[in-house]
């Protein structure tokens, strides 16, 4: 990984919240990086800190009760960490934007959804309010809404228009990073398509790197060109999106393969990863993932497993089924 | 560019006219209005309209009952009453509608903060509102006033520090509610400041319940500037203001009601109206609620 050319570097981030039952590590030393242009996957299930660590990027953990405790975020060169709540400000909508999981709350209902577009190029560049709302119009176009539509308010929209408008926000500044937050979660199979196809198309336009939320392996398989699957606040394997498709290195990655139901066999249950996600107050010592993990050795228990790679890009964080891999490597 | 910001005022101009129409079908909210509308028109044309001045004595004629000559008959000094009643609106609505003023952007302010920022701002303002609102809002209003002195001015800012909690509680319970939606994150996402945030995002979506009150704050407003009037505490004689012509026609209520019963009727008509008013607009004003 050469530190340089990095749009995005992540180094040993941890972001706890405080609560009063514990302390929920929420993301744990968790190592990224992402290139200029990039699209990269952040895969894991509900609570493994995917949401977290995107609002970590944004400097917009609820504090309290979350808290940074650890590391590094940097972009282009710089760490957001140590940046002013100006100067963050300035960054967030500008260079780096987000597209939240729910179209529906994620609009303001009593405001024009032109109004709202507009409200993101009046904050990062210097227009009057007239530029604004035709920039607002062009990115309405862009989308695919006709302009007609500008001032009419988010509920006279359907679902899969709003993330339309929200991906309209999202994309106004032509952001450097844009990271989209499960932004399919909320809507049906057939506008999920369409929207995906959308991102694909102007992210290729805009030209800006992605950063793509999701539990859909498919979503990936898509959309991204690298993939980081998380579990329980770590990333536990990342890896190229062919290399990870097509020899999963990490039990949990290949318990997530296995979950999908097969079109071509008749199954009656779905084939799960056994357990439960622990309870994010009280980790699992060692691997994180060693109670559910069906090739557990005593050692897992103990040390906590570092990133190994098993070929060129592809990182596993399991010492036990990295190994066979290691050949590939060399 | 000229065509596109005629199409703009073409369609805000569209959306005032959407919230009247929506206002228009609910009966009871244009009713409101146009009295309200009538009570602003004779509060402004109070000079054209009332046939004496609201100072005008003839002890000859006092005691009047109401007749072509005195409409709603006269005081104890020969006042017409129906001229008064006519220069009285232009004093309550002013102390109504700025005394609520006062309040409503006081309330709003602090219960905004307090809301928004929440931990010790929050308890800190809202302590201080809750030491305000555990003693009677009339017995505060008559500390403020007695300590300012009596007058149209320090009469309003007593009214409105008086009913400033209420407000404040309001808005707070409003942006609690709304603090933590999603496009209120959106909003920071977007890399909005957080006074922006709360002027534009969230105060727009606590408004109907804010419009409510405020309606109802006036008439409540009109009615403690009464009160207030009839202790000397408010307007002095001899400017006609309906809580103190109530007042001052108490002792003769058993001989002539008519001296209290048209400053009453007064009071009630605005209040009612604006009642209506409010009900009115709450629906009308929500997007959410359009069809």
């Amino acid at each position: 990984m050469e530190d340089k050319k990095l749009l995005l570097d992540i180094q040993d981030l941890s972001i706890h919240y405080v609560v009063e039952s514990g302390t929920v590590h929420a993301v744990e030393h968790l190592n990224l990086s992402l290139a200029p242009g990039e699209n990269l996957g952040f895969v894991g299930e509900t609570g493994a800190g995917k949401t977290t660590t995107a609002l970590g990027i944004m400097g917009l953990v609820p504090n309290p009760p979350g808290k940074v405790v650890n590391g590094k975020i940097l972009f282009e060169g710089e760490d957001l960490l140590k940046k002013t709540e100006e100067q963050m400000r300035s960054i967030r909508g500008g260079k780096i934007a987000m597209i939240f999981q729910d179209p529906m709350t994620s609009l303001n209902p009593v405001i024009t959804v032109d109004k709202q577009i507009a409200e993101m190029v009046l904050l990062h560049n210097n227009v009057t309010e007239q530029q604004a709302l035709e920039r607002a119009e062009e990115m309405l176009e862009l989308v695919g809404i006709k302009r007609e539509r500008a001032r009419d308010f988010p509920h006279q929209f359907s679902g899969g228009m709003k993330q339309r408008v929200v991906i309209a926000i999202a994309l106004a500044c032509n952001p450097t990073l844009l990271i989209a937050d499960e932004p399919t979660t909320a809507l049906d199979v057939t506008i999920q398509a369409q929207v995906l196809e959308l991102m694909h198309e102007l992210r290729r336009k805009i030209n800006t790197s992605l950063i793509m939320i999701t539990h859909d392996l498919g979503i990936v398989a898509e959309m991204c060109d690298k993939v980081a699957i998380m579990y329980a606040g770590k990333v536990v394997e990342y890896a190229p999106t062919e290399a990870l498709f097509n020899h999963p290195g990490h039990p949990y990655t290949e318990g997530l393969f296995n979950s999908i139901p097969d079109l071509d066999s008749d199954e009656e249950e779905l084939k799960v990863i056994q357990g439960l996600m622990p309870d994010p107050t009280n980790l699992p010592s060692g691997c994180t993932f060693h109670p559910r993990c069906p090739y557990a050795v005593e050692a897992c228990s103990k040390d906590v497993p570092p990133m190994v790679e098993i070929e060129p890009g592809h990182f596993v964080a399991c010492p036990v089924r990295g190994k066979p891999y290691l050949h590939l490597g060399k | 560019m000229n065509e596109h910001t005629e199409k703009n005022i073409g369609q805000s101009q569209h959306g005032l006219k959407e919230i009247f129409k929506r206002l228009s079908r609910a009966p009871l909210a244009m009713i409101g209005l146009a009295i309200v509308v009538v009570l602003v028109f004779t509060a402004v044309f109070a000079g054209f309209i009332a046939p004496y001045g609201y100072a005008e004595q003839d002890l000859m004629a006092a005691f009047e009952e109401p007749s072509g000559a005195h409409l709603f008959g006269t005081d104890e000094f020969g006042r017409d009453i129906f001229s008064r009643i006519i220069y009285g609106s232009r004093i309550s609505l002013q102390v109504g509608f700025i005394a609520v003023g006062i309040a409503v952007f006081a309330g709003g302010f602090l219960g905004a903060i307090a809301g928004y920022y929440g931990g010790k701002a929050d308890n800190l303002i809202m302590r201080a509102m809750d030491v305000l609102l555990s003693i009677p809002s009339i017995l505060l209003a008559i500390a403020i006033a007695a300590s300012l002195g009596p007058g149209l001015f320090n009469l309003m800012i007593a009214v409105g520090i008086s009913s400033t909690p209420n407000y404040a509680r309001i808005v707070r319970g409003s942006v609690l509610s709304i603090r933590n939606q999603e496009f209120v994150e959106a909003a920071k996402a977007v890399g909005s400041s957080d006074l922006r945030i709360i002027l534009k995002h969230i105060i727009p979506n606590c408004l109907a319940p804010i419009i409510v009150q405020a309606t109802l704050g006036v008439a409540i407003a009109i009615l403690t500037a009464a009160g207030l009037s009839f202790i000397g505490l408010g307007i002095q004689p001899p400017i006609p203001e309906w809580g103190a012509m109530l007042s001052g026609g108490r002792e003769y209520i058993r001989d002539y009601a008519y001296m209290t019963v048209f400053p009453g009727l007064a009071i009630m008509i605005t209040i009612l109206a604006l009642n209506f008013l409010g009900d009115g607009l709450r629906d009308a004003l929500d997007p959410k609620l359009k069809r």
